[in-house]
This record gives structure tokens, C-alpha cells and sequence, in this order.
């Protein structure tokens, strides 16, 4: 097992070199310069002279060999480098603002769509073609195809102006400074009620189908007809033997999912004007704002590569054949 | 929701700034005469569409900086309700009339936010900062004429121009900046990481930057000790709010007291009275005017009488009542009804199809194919429009462009393209037929670079290739000289050429629909727009709702 997880983290460095390489080539393919985009494009103000200028600043008058290989040079020392954007601060520091909020919000939707998807599978799965099924069913396919942003200001709408019960955007109140330390929190959390309720809606569909689908391709093994006809109570037959089998592929997907974590969605984010990493990525892609560009691709990669060897390792401990067959192997 | 149209972001540069050259401007309620108390204290909360990119003016660019930096800095002047030039951190200056020579009395009682006395150093120091080969500002040009600047004494400054040059007192609206803390970044071309760029503005302006939460809220608040009194409102907080549609809720919700408007929100989307009772709504000419710009490379379109069938077949009436609910005002030419140099004399095109078929069948497109097409040698006419994707408005515009073009047997087709791609694949390629776009202008009505011969390289910005060297000359004529009459007849017979040749088809100007909160009193629309004199805007003490901080 260690061998084999230090084997995988081996081949991952080649990988992630491979990546960052592709990647860097791919987004210098895209037409347009970031000095076009900074100096004000079609601002009859601007002059070829600051252009070329940013760009000697920007070392983008440099062959691309040379500014791969420089920048490969500075993230060996773990650093990524200074944004194109005109604020030109640090790419480390400008993703470390957005990241946590992001992963914050990730993390609770992905808390609370797992904790609603397994048992609405579950239950769904148990009473194939019950009412239940049915209504959850047409329940998180609308979810599924409702459009995140229409939903967004729908809910913003109702909630926000015509019942004022929750804040329309943002992440804090104005006057939060001001206000005591439990109802700093408790604001807080209204200000991420909405975007969480939006994105934990949409989200619902993809978990609690293959939730569902793995419950039913288990209840139909044999092991589970010889429990029952052990005598067993159908809630340990369920709840013990057979959400234990069902739950492995749902684990490998979160698993899976661990990278998307960081990635944020763009038009909720947007919506609710919460900065996060979404807004930084897209606004990065539409300056061509490399430095950040790699940098997140960086971070991204690297999560996923890891994500994959966590997610391989945890199935391999969750599911004892492979573990009994490693050490079959080994003998 | 992702950037909004750049152009769009510059006219708000330009129309803050510097903002607009007014026509008539109208309100729904007129504020201007109150009899209430001017009051200090309350919040102003306003939301910005996007992140600054930081609170050094002079080298950024975008919108939302300028917007915010308008508060923290002064020129040496500024404009005025009707555009004309009044003193600011200059109290005085006498202006040469061979427009060379400049000097200008500053005042003695300024003093920048951290306490120390501005001075005539920090003008030269701005003037070098500005004209530094290593400061990447998009306004260097604006400089390039001057040949020295020097400080005379503590007081008084003395520019030199190479030549003639018709800006020569406008340009000095640029911020200035605090030489004792900015110096040691301009030589290493650092300017970008200095702390007054992000955390620690320091200017001479009415309002003190007090906090930034990057992505979210930057905070102002008043300075007690600015030349002019301090101004009443006690605070601003910027929310940054990238979506408009969440901008207009929290306008509904009460969350922010001031915002612009689309023409639909602005039309349909507020007429309740609840909305009446809790916002004052305003409206004059932005300085953006829409166009079709023609690629006058193309053989088709560098005939003159092709390019006037265009304008007489295009429905001005139908395009503002479709895209802007008719919110906006014709456009004959590059300049905005109601400014100085505006020229109401020229050439007009009504809305006459009839007449567009007769000056396309002059042209050599008599005959129609089966489609319903004009045919010249074997040829259909069709052409390509290209749009960007960044705002609805260019691609309503272009809808109806086409509608209309297609009634006289000219078929188009549209192409929505992202900025970025749009800009570098085909407008500095010149690899386009047509474009639909919007132009935003300056104060200063000197259109050199998007009119001038000599303007056609990959960067720059005549790039429908328009050559005419009557308008050269004009377009000199009206740069050497400050004179003011001797620029409006430069001005005038250019407008009376354009309007003629229709280089490109000038469409309609925009309005600007702000709306702002009723319980806030002082806003005097005028041509330039409302918020010049917003140090004089305030809310009586019985109606503040914020507590300064």
C-alpha cells in the first residue's frame, strides 16, 4: 500500500509538468494580449508605446520557451509570480483571498447534498416506483435543469425584497464591524443562505441518482437475499449491509470532487457578489491574465492529481477485496 | 455579469472624470431649489460593477477606479455643471494666446490627507510621474506636448508647450499626487506596489480612504480639512456588486442608494410609488454615441453613395425606440447636441428607403436576384457584422441594422464575438466587413486619433481606414490652437464633412439614467451630468439613516 501510494506520487511530478506545459500553450493560443485588455483597448488615450511597455514589463516580448522555462524557474521557489491585471499584486495573494470563502461554500453545499442525497437515494431506491421516488425524483431533475442564475433571482426577489427576510448579496452586512460576535456569525450565515440554497438545489440531482442506482443494483445481490433469510431486520439489512456496498462508488465520486471544491462557480458568485475563485477565473481568462491563470491550473492540478490518490487509496481501505487481494497478490 | 463592455467602463472613465458634454438635461423631480438645512453626517452607499484596479488614478484605466479615485484626488482644475473649466487646487492661471505658455496660481491652504501642505513640487513631481518612460499610464500622450514644467515658487507653476496645443489647460484635471511619498517608486517603474496604489491612498480630495475589503467594499470618508469645507455626507461605501440585475434588487431592497439604470428598468421595471417616494430619477445625454462602422477598405463600401443609402435606410426613430425605449437622442456626428462644438447645420439622413434604393442604383446595385438581393456583377450584397458579446445593446442595434438593410435588398449576417478575440482577430486586423460599436468621447472635442489619415497602423483607432485630407488638416487646425472660436470653425466644417462622407453611420447618444435616493438633496443635473458637485449633496438630519463611523 505505501509502496504504491509513493509510486503514484512519483509519476504525479511528470504529470503536473505535462500539464502546466499543455496548459500554458493552450492559453497563449487564445487571440488577444493582456496588454490590449490593460490599456484600455479602444481608449483613444492609450498609445503603442505603453504597450510595449507593459509588455517588456510583463517579459511577454520574451519567446514563449523562454517564458515557460522562467516561470517554471520561480514556481520551483513557490512563486507564482505577480497578476497582469493593473492592480499587479501577487497571484498567491489574490487567490488566497478568494479561496476560502469558495472552499467554505463548496464544502457545506457538498455537506448538505450528501447528507440529503444518500437518504433520499436510499429511500427512493427501497421504494422503487413509490410515490416517494416519483415526486423526489421530478424533484431534483427540475433542480437539475433549473438555470442557477434565474433561480438565484427568483429566491433574491422573494426573500430579499418582497420579505426581506435575508440579505440580497454579499457577505456581511454593512454594519457588521459593529455588531456583537454571535451576530456577526449569525449574519454571516443569512448572507450564504441564499447562494448555498441555490447551488445545494442544482447540485442534489447527479448525487442522489447514482445514490439511488447503486442502492438498487445492491439490494438485488445475493448476500442480501441470504441476510434476510438469516432473519435479520429489514432496517440492518438496509442500513448496515447494504448502504456499506452502496456507499463505494459514492465515495470514489466525492473523492473526485475534492478538486472541484476550489473551483468556484462564476455566475452564482456574480449573482450574489460574493468574491470568490469563480469571478478571479474568468475575469483571469478574459485579461489573459496568465500568471493567475497558471497559478490556479497549478493548485488545480495538483489537488486533483492528489484528490485521485486519496480517493484510490480510501476505496482500497473502504473495500475490503481489494485490500484481501493486495495481500493475496503479495504472498 | 462577467466584465461589462469596456467602452461602456471608459465612458464612465471619461464621464466622471472628466464627464460629458451636456445637452438639455432633464429630471423627473427638480431638486434644485430646497429650503432644508444642509446637514453633515449619513452614508452614501454606491455600488461599483467591478474590483478597482487600484487608487492611483493616473495609471489605471477602468471605471470603477476612477469612480472611486474621483473622491480622493483634485487636479489643478476641473469642470463645471455646463463642461466649462473652473479652478480647483489652482486658484487662478493665465493661459498665453499663442497657447504655449501656462502658469498657474495654486492655493496656499491645501494640504494632502497625511497633514503635509501641497505644493507646486507635487505638480512638476506629477508631471514627471505622468511622463516617466517606465509609468505605464494610459494618458501619457495627454503630456507629450509639454516641454518643461517648473515651479516658480512654492505657489506658482509655469508650463512650456512645444507648440500650440488646444489642451493645454484641460489636461491639468489629472490627479495630482504626493510627491513625498510617491517618488522613490516612479524611477524604478514601481508605482503599482506602492502602498498608496492599495492600502494607504493618500490625496488632496474631499474624502479620506478609510478601508478596502478586496472584492467586496472600499470605504471613504470625509476630510475635515479639504481647501474647499468639508463636504457633508460623512461617508461613501462602495459595494462591489459585478451583476446588474443584483444591483437593481438591491436598489429595490433598499441596500444601496444610488444606481444607473438600463432603459428598460428605467422605463417599465420602476413606475410604482413605492419607487417614486423612496428614488429621484435622472437623465441627460451620456457621451457615447452608437455607430455601424464600415470597413472603407472594402470596394463596396469606400463609394460614398453606398455608405449614404446605409444611413438613409437605417430607422434612427425605430433603433432608439427598440434598443433604448427611447431613451437616447439622434446622432448626426461625433459630437454631442448641446455641447459648444456641436454643429446643428449638417447634412442630415431621414429615414427614406426610397432614397437609399436611388443612391444604391447610382452606385451600380440596380438589379435584384430571386432571394430579393442586390446583384452588381454577378455579386450579391451581403456582408458580415460583427459585434461584441459583452453588452445586449450592439446586438439589438445590429438586429434591427439588419431588418432594416434587408428591406432594400442588402442582406446581413450577424457574428457576436467575445472582446478580447473581436478586438485582436479582427478589429486591429482589419478583418471585418462591418462592426456595430459605440464611440465614448472626451471632453476635449480633438477626435485626431479615430478621424486622422495618418491613424491606421495595427493599434490604433481609425481603423475603418478613413483618409481625407481636408479632415487632416481640420483635425490639425483644431489641435494647435486653445482659441475657442478658432477650434468651433475647425470643428464645425469637420462635422460638416463626416456628416457628408458617413465614414461611419452615426446612429443615436445614449442617456444616462441615474437614479439616486430622495432623502439626499443638493443634485443639480446639468450637461456634464450629477455628480460634480457631489460634496454639496446632503441629507437633512431627520432623514440620515446611516451614522458616521
Amino acid at each position: 500500500m505505501l509502496a504504491y501510494a509513493l509510486r503514484r506520487l512519483v509519476l504525479a511530478v511528470p504529470l503536473l509538468l505535462g500539464i502546466t506545459l499543455i496548459s500554458f500553450v493552450v492559453i497563449h493560443l487564445a487571440p488577444g494580449e493582456p496588454v490590449d485588455l490593460q490599456t484600455g483597448d479602444l481608449s483613444v488615450q492609450s498609445s503603442a508605446q505603453a504597450k510595449q511597455l507593459l509588455r517588456e514589463v510583463y517579459g511577454l516580448d520574451k519567446p514563449l520557451t523562454v517564458q515557460y522555462w522562467n516561470w517554471l524557474g520561480r514556481l520551483t521557489r513557490l512563486d507564482f509570480g505577480r497578476s497582469f491585471a493593473p492592480d499587479g499584486r501577487p497571484v498567491l495573494q489574490k487567490i488566497s483571498e478568494r479561496l476560502p470563502i469558495t472552499l467554505l461554500l463548496n464544502i457545506v453545499e457538498m455537506l448538505i447534498i450528501v447528507a440529503l442525497a444518500v437518504p433520499i437515494g436510499v429511500l427512493s431506491a427501497t421504494r422503487q416506483y413509490s410515490t416517494f421516488d416519483k415526486v423526489t425524483t421530478v424533484f431534483v431533475f427540475v433542480g437539475f435543469a433549473t438555470p442557477d442564475f434565474w433561480l438565484a433571482l427568483l429566491l433574491m426577489i422573494l426573500f430579499g425584497v418582497q420579505l426581506g427576510w435575508l440579505p440580497i448579496s454579499g457577505l456581511r452586512s454593512l454594519n457588521w464591524e459593529y455588531l456583537s460576535f454571535w451576530r456577526q456569525q449569525w449574519d454571516f450565515l443569512g448572507h450564504l443562505a441564499l447562494p448555498i440554497l441555490v447551488a445545494t438545489f442544482g447540485g442534489l440531482a447527479g448525487f442522489s441518482r447514482y445514490m439511488r442506482q447503486s442502492m438498487l443494483e445492491v439490494v438485488r445481490q445475493d448476500y442480501i437475499q441470504s441476510a434476510r433469510a438469516k432473519g435479520l431486520a429489514e432496517p440492518i439489512v438496509i442500513g448496515k449491509h447494504a448502504l456499506r456496498n452502496a456507499l463505494l462508488p459514492v465515495v470514489t465520486i466525492l473523492g473526485l470532487s475534492l478538486p472541484g471544491l476550489i473551483g468556484g462557480s462564476v455566475i452564482v458568485e456574480s449573482i450574489f457578489a460574493i468574491p470568490g475563485m469563480g469571478q478571479l477565473m474568468v475575469q483571469a481568462v478574459f485579461e489573459r491574465d496568465y500568471p493567475v491563470i497558471m497559478g490556479n491550473l497549478v493548485i488545480v492540478s495538483t489537488l486533483t492529481l492528489v484528490a485521485n490518490l486519496v480517493a484510490d487509496v480510501t476505496y482500497s481501505f473502504v473495500d475490503p477485496r481489494i485490500r484481501v487481494a493486495a495481500r493475496r497478490g503479495r504472498r | 455579469m462577467k466584465r461589462g463592455a469596456p467602452l461602456a467602463r471608459l465612458a464612465l472613465v471619461l464621464a466622471l472624470g472628466l464627464a460629458g458634454c451636456g445637452g438639455e438635461a432633464d429630471s423627473a423631480v427638480d431638486h434644485a431649489a430646497t429650503s432644508e438645512k444642509p446637514a453633515y453626517g449619513d452614508t452614501f452607499i454606491e455600488a461599483l460593477t467591478g474590483n478597482i484596479s487600484g487608487l492611483i488614478p493616473n495609471i489605471v484605466g477602468d471605471g470603477a477606479s476612477h469612480t472611486v479615485a474621483a473622491h480622493m484626488y483634485n487636479g489643478l482644475i476641473t469642470h463645471d455643471r455646463d463642461i466649462s473649466v473652473v479652478p480647483d487646487l489652482a486658484e487662478s492661471w493665465i493661459l498665453a494666446r499663442d497657447c504655449r505658455d501656462l502658469t498657474f496660481r495654486l492655493r496656499n491652504n491645501v494640504r494632502w490627507h497625511d497633514g503635509r501642505p501641497f505644493t507646486a513640487d507635487d505638480v512638476v513631481f506629477t508631471y514627471r510621474l505622468m511622463t516617466h518612460p517606465k509609468t505605464p499610464s494610459p494618458y501619457k500622450d495627454d503630456f507629450a506636448a509639454v516641454e518643461s514644467v517648473h515651479a516658480v515658487d512654492p505657489y506658482t507653476v509655469r508650463v512650456r508647450y512645444r507648440e500650440p496645443y488646444a489642451k493645454a489647460l484641460t489636461i491639468w484635471g489629472q490627479s495630482m499626487l504626493p510627491r513625498h511619498l510617491l517618488e522613490p517608486y516612479v524611477a524604478e517603474g514601481r508605482l503599482r506596489e506602492a502602498p498608496q496604489n492599495f492600502t494607504a491612498p493618500v490625496g488632496t480630495g474631499p474624502y479620506r480612504f478609510r478601508e478596502i475589503q478586496s472584492g467586496q467594499k472600499i470605504v471613504l470618508v470625509a476630510n475635515p480639512d479639504y481647501y474647499a469645507g468639508a463636504p457633508y455626507i460623512s461617508r461613501i461605501v462602495f459595494r462591489i456588486i459585478p451583476s446588474q440585475a443584483t444591483i437593481f434588487l438591491e436598489l429595490k431592497a433598499k441596500g444601496i442608494d444610488t444606481a444607473t439604470l438600463t432603459a428598460l428598468q428605467y422605463k417599465r421595471q420602476t413606475d410604482y410609488p413605492a419607487f417614486a417616494k423612496a428614488y429621484n430619477k435622472f437623465r441627460y445625454p451620456a457621451s457615447i454615441y452608437s455607430y455601424l462602422g464600415l470597413n472603407l477598405k472594402d470596394p463596396r463600401f469606400a463609394d460614398k453613395r453606398v455608405r449614404q443609402a446605409f444611413a438613409h435606410a437605417i430607422n434612427k426613430g425605430d433603433l432608439i425606440d427598440g434598443v433604448r425605449l427611447g431613451l437616447a437622442r439622434p446622432a448626426t456626428g461625433p459630437y454631442k447636441p448641446g455641447t459648444w462644438v456641436y454643429n446643428p447645420n449638417v447634412r442630415t439622413y431621414g429615414y427614406d428607403p426610397a432614397r437609399a434604393r436611388a443612391l444604391l442604383a447610382e452606385a451600380g446595385w440596380k438589379t435584384i436576384n430571386s432571394d430579393g438581393l442586390l446583384v452588381k456583377n454577378g455579386q450579391a450584397f451581403t456582408f458580415e457584422l460583427l459585434t461584441s458579446q459583452g453588452s445586449d445593446e450592439g446586438r439589438k442595434v445590429a438586429e434591427i441594422v439588419q431588418a432594416n438593410l434587408r428591406d432594400i435588398g442588402i442582406g446581413v449576417e450577424i457574428r457576436v464575438l467575445e472582446w478580447a478575440a473581436f478586438l485582436k482577430e479582427h478589429i486591429k486586423k482589419r478583418r471585418f466587413e462591418a462592426v456595430a460599436m459605440a464611440w465614448s468621447i472626451g471632453l476635449d472635442p480633438d477626435q485626431f486619433g479615430i478621424w486622422h489619415s495618418s491613424k491606421t497602423g495595427p493599434d490604433e483607432f481609425n481603423f475603418v481606414s478613413y483618409s481625407n485630407p481636408e479632415v487632416d488638416e481640420l483635425l490639425d487646425r483644431g489641435r494647435m490652437t486653445c482659441l475657442q472660436d478658432e477650434r468651433k470653425r475647425a470643428y464645425d466644417r469637420l462635422q460638416e464633412i463626416l456628416a457628408e462622407d458617413q465614414p461611419i453611420i452615426f446612429l443615436y447618444f445614449r442617456d444616462a439614467l441615474p437614479v439616486v435616493a430622495s432623502r439626499v438633496r443638493g443634485i443639480l443635473p446639468g450637461p456634464i451630468g450629477i455628480d460634480y458637485n457631489f460634496t454639496e449633496w446632503f441629507v437633512p438630519k431627520q432623514l440620515q439613516l446611516y451614522t458616521a463611523g
